[in-house]
């Protein structure tokens, strides 16, 4: 198992997506649970009005079938007019993009925005759907087998663990 | 089949056939499905993708309008394709068995059966008989089972109350033949409910209820004293033919939840009522339109909890089938 340095990758991010939306008015959206805790984080350090929004995605998943409903989770939350708006998506860890489109259809489901971008924190590769984030804290090479898992311990500090999965019996989801 | 054949080789749902033998966790985890389905009907899009492509099929040997509605609406919710079969005015009138009638139904691709019949028992026999992918919710049979009512009862109670073992909950008027009472009974029980009531007249309460761990009161005022929720039953016009009633006056006299009578029970108590109402005859319109009432709410609820077990028991199948 490999720690990397989260909080350095996140001041990362920010500051890039600070320049970014320099002069705009966002509003962030972030997919549950880890996209949250960045866009309330992102929300805060740069000094954006309003709440974030919550995407969680279990019921637009196309993996229903193969790995059945989510037991976590909370309820999706847009606080905000979806329609018209300009949004931010955040998500932790970008891979096969699956979870972007799934996000992307549910946000659809309230309204039109006028224009989505997407903020990670990590974008591993190994897309399968023709999605790209505008603004990505760090790129990595991971190979399919080791998992990227973002955390967030008690004194709200982030961390990234890499983690070989090779040879561990698949669990559920 | 007992009561845990309804459960898939993951634990999870794969039929519901009945609360009875539900562990606490399985209940609660379909409470909590149903509250992130909630916010779902108050969106502009009021479906999600989630059962895409499949055939939710409902049964319904027995009329029922409330029952069938919300469960066609959850099904719709979740983008499944639903088809209501009226059966007593088809195939069963022209001798087709039960089983063939499911064998035809199961071969146009149905996923699910809803089903509703005035034989206890009914969805057990479906169940045991269907394909493995194919999944059966009984939405009411016989005197037996009502599990979707006594659940959408049970996220009624944590909606406004909270923490069960608390409170205490009068079921009102005729037990006997309610398969709501029955599956509500075991539903408050399994979720940690001590204080649990059953009020009636003598002829409309089974034996056996102290068995169960229910108090058993015969005057109304006693059976509601202090409670924190009224669960009140409808109370079928048929039982007024036989001996059971002397007339639907007399029960409204001793038995019908008025304002007068209501002033027994806590002052935040809540009404409810699995519908229809018989107005005048179980439950007075002062009570059944006044604040204490949530049994509009419980018809909200009860479509989210209907997405909730629709959907777990599809996915359950699928999991246990990877």
């Amino acid at each position: 198992m490999i720690e990397l340095d989260a909080e350095a990758i996140y001041r990362e991010l920010a500051a890039r997506v600070r320049v970014h939306l320099a002069g705009r008015l966002v509003r962030f959206v972030g997919v549950h649970t880890g996209g949250v805790w960045l866009a309330e984080r992102l929300r805060a350090d740069l000094g954006i009005a309003g709440e974030v929004g919550i995407l969680d995605v279990s019921f637009y998943r196309d993996d229903f079938d193969r790995s059945g409903l989510a037991r976590e989770g909370r309820p999706s939350r847009i606080p905000f007019e979806v329609e018209g708006s300009d949004i931010l998506l955040v998500d932790d860890v970008l891979n096969t993009g699956r979870t972007v489109r799934a996000a992307m259809n549910e946000l659809f489901d309230y309204g039109r925005p006028a224009r989505v971008e997407l903020a990670v924190l990590i974008d591993r590769g190994g897309r399968q759907l023709p999605i790209h984030a505008s603004l990505v804290g760090r790129t990595l090479e991971v190979p399919e087998d080791v998992s990227v898992e973002l955390s967030r311990d008690e004194f709200q500090r982030l961390h990234l663990t890499l983690e070989n999965l090779a040879g561990r019996e698949e669990g559920p989801r | 089949m007992s009561a845990g054949a309804q459960l898939g080789a993951d634990g999870g749902l794969n039929h519901l056939l009945t609360i009875e033998g539900l562990p606490r966790p399985l209940l609660e985890n379909i409470l909590d499905t149903a509250a992130r389905f909630l916010s779902v009907g108050s969106r502009e899009v009021k479906s999600v993708p989630l059962l895409r492509g499949r055939s939710v099929f409902n049964l319904f040997f027995e009329n029922s309008t409330r029952t069938r509605t919300t469960f066609e609406i959850a099904a719709k919710r979740l983008s499944a394709d639903v088809y209501n079969l009226n059966i007593a005015a088809s195939s069963t009138s022209k001798g087709e068995s039960l089983l063939d009638t499911i064998d035809n139904l199961t071969a146009m691709q149905a996923d699910c059966f809803v089903v509703r019949h005035s034989q206890g028992g009914a969805p057990y026999l479906i169940a045991r008989h269907v394909a493995p992918h194919v999944h059966v919710i009984n939405a009411g049979d016989g005197r037996h089972a009502h599990p979707t009512q006594a659940l959408l009862d049970l996220y009624t109670i944590r909606h406004y109350k909270g923490d069960f073992e608390r409170l205490s909950v009068a079921i009102v008027g005729d037990i006997l033949h309610s398969r709501v009472a029955r599956s509500d009974l075991h539903a408050l029980r399994a979720m940690g409910v001590r204080d649990l009531r059953a009020v009636g007249p003598l002829t409309l309460l089974p034996p056996g209820l102290e068995h169960l761990g229910v108090q058993v009161h015969t005057r109304l005022e006693e059976g509601i004293r202090d409670a924190d929720v009224i669960i009140m039953l409808r109370l079928q016009n048929e039982r007024m033919r036989g001996a059971l009633l002397p007339s639907a006056q007399e029960y409204f006299r001793n038995y019908g939840l008025t304002a007068a009578a209501l002033r027994h029970a806590r002052p935040d108590c809540i009404v409810m009522h699995p519908g229809p109402m018989n107005r005048g005859v179980e439950i007075d319109s002062a009570v059944a339109d006044g604040p204490s009432s949530v049994i509009l709410p419980q018809v909200s609820f009860g479509i989210a909890v209907r997405m909730a077990v629709l959907s777990m028991a599809v996915s359950s199948q699928r999991t246990a089938a990877a």
